[in-house]
């Protein structure tokens, strides 16, 4: 099994590819899509990709935790933090793969 | 946003596209980035996040209808981090700016 990264490189070729627009064009299409994910999350919207998954931010309490370092307790502010849950057809299709 | 809703927001930004070729491209990028991790690989996307596969051991489970123990096997599961400037985006509040 070849592990493989994807970068936007590789989305910009397959998009130029499929759609026969020039690279600049393509880069930018996904680069849109990218950037409207992020911001419908930072409204606060759920990202819901059928087929694909749902990303979804949630919020975190202020907590204490510690230094891993230090071992000295530090404060947590509240956060929001994304999660993502892949769809079922997409857990199906890694374990799979990457079980041969 | 579901994502009929991102491919016709793309579409109206997109005029001279038709709203058939920026389905497809939605559709393209998101088939790359699961058969991407089908092989095994990861996905990363700066300012975005990075997808990866994760392996889970097996352990002893329980039917929660029954009570009883299940064996569930070892798997590989998807697992998104979110990148550095999306964590940053997502908690910026007006005092943030004074850092």
């Amino acid at each position: 099994m070849k592990s493989q990264t994807l970068t936007r490189a590789e989305l910009f070729e397959d998009v130029h590819n499929e759609l026969g627009l020039p690279r600049q064009e393509c880069a930018a299409i996904v680069e849109r899509t990218l950037d409207l994910v992020v911001e419908a999350l930072e409204r606060g919207d759920t990202v819901k990709l059928s087929g694909f998954g749902v990303f979804q931010v949630r919020e975190k309490n202020a907590r204490v935790g510690r230094n891993p370092k230090t071992g000295k307790p530090a404060a947590i502010d509240p956060r929001k933090v994304i999660s993502f849950r892949a769809s079922q057809i997409v857990k199906a299709r890694v374990d799979a793969g990457t079980h041969e | 946003m579901l994502k009929s809703e991102l491919i016709e927001r793309l579409a109206s930004e997109y005029p001279h596209l038709t709203q058939k070729d920026v389905e497809r491209a939605v559709n393209l990028i998101l088939e790359s980035m699961i058969s991407t991790l089908e092989k095994g690989g990861r996905v990363e996307l700066r300012g975005f996040g990075a997808l990866s596969v994760r392996s889970r051991p097996a352990r002893a489970g329980r039917n929660p209808r029954t009570g009883e123990s299940v064996k569930v096997p070892a798997k590989h599961v998807p697992f998104f981090k979110s990148g550095k400037e999306l964590r940053e985006r997502l908690n910026l509040t007006g005092d943030d700016n004074a850092e």
